[in-house]
């Protein structure tokens, strides 16, 4: 029996996230993986931090000398607003697991929220940070 | 009765051949990953919290107090329990990443394997150097 020939014509593909316009919840919603998959590679930097303060002085001060440098700092502000940011989409998502929050207005609101709260919270961690010290 | 009836038909319920015969219904071990992802959820808002405290208190000391900070029991057993927290949470994060996005077999195998050993990596560096620093070990 001969081979049944396959079609020749493009076949249509599931849309994906190129074909929508964007949304508030949709871009929370990719923020909140991607800012999720940040902190997945953060914890390297993590690790490496405790790893050098237990290895002595000398690894320590490279460490301490990298995240205190323009660059290391930089990447703290950053880490800050990504884990902040997750921290209140995770959030969101706990107060639609509890069943509340999904009308039009309060899911675009949760959604703003999200982004406007973490860049706030950022900005007072760090202003508290450096007045602190 | 006619519940049971249902069940019990292969040709309506949806069952497992082996659940129906087993006859214990549901293990309620299926929303294990969401449950998991939520504790640690929870847990980690109150340990990243404290964390960038931490952090913040870490920045700029000289080598023997940024020993004794993290080598301080308190704050010891707090950077322990956020590990314990985090790398379990990021792993199943990580996990639902790999199975939205990866789907050819040999390539998603390898995503989860190197997931697993990721989060144990980090995990148990993390844990070591805490440990080692919280009973005296480095050199000050």
């Amino acid at each position: 029996m001969a081979p049944t020939a396959r079609p020749t014509t493009a076949q249509p593909l599931s849309p994906h996230l190129q074909i929508y316009r964007w949304t508030w919840t949709m871009a929370m919603s990719v923020a909140h993986r991607i800012t999720g998959t940040a902190l997945y590679g953060g914890t390297a930097l993590v690790a490496i931090w405790l790893v050098a303060l237990a290895s002595g002085p000398a690894a320590y001060g490279w460490v301490a000398g990298f995240f205190g440098s323009f660059v290391g700092k930089l990447i703290l502000f950053a880490y800050t607003w990504i884990l902040l940011h997750h921290m209140l989409g995770g959030i969101r998502h706990f107060v639609w697991d509890a069943g509340i929050g999904f009308d039009k207005t309060q899911r675009l609101g949760l959604a703003r929220l999200t982004l406007i709260a973490s860049a706030a919270l950022t900005v007072i961690v760090w202003a508290v940070g450096l007045l602190a010290r | 009765m006619a519940k049971e009836a249902t069940r019990q038909n292969p040709s309506v319920s949806i069952r497992t051949p082996r659940a129906r015969v087993r006859g214990l219904g549901v293990s309620h071990h299926g929303v294990g990953h969401w449950w998991l992802q939520r504790l640690t959820a929870v847990a980690n808002v109150v340990l990243m919290l404290a964390f960038v405290v931490i952090i913040a208190r870490m920045a700029g000391r000289p080598y023997p107090e940024a020993i004794r900070l993290v080598g301080s029991p308190f704050v010891s057993l707090i950077l322990i329990l956020a590990v314990l927290s985090v790398t379990i949470h990021m792993r199943l994060g990580m996990q639902v990443v790999i199975d939205d996005y990866v789907h050819a077999p040999a390539t998603k195998i390898a995503a989860v394997f190197a997931n697993n050993f990721y989060a144990v990596v980090v995990a148990v560096a993390c844990l070591y150097a805490i440990l080692r620093v919280s009973f005296g070990q480095p050199p000050v």
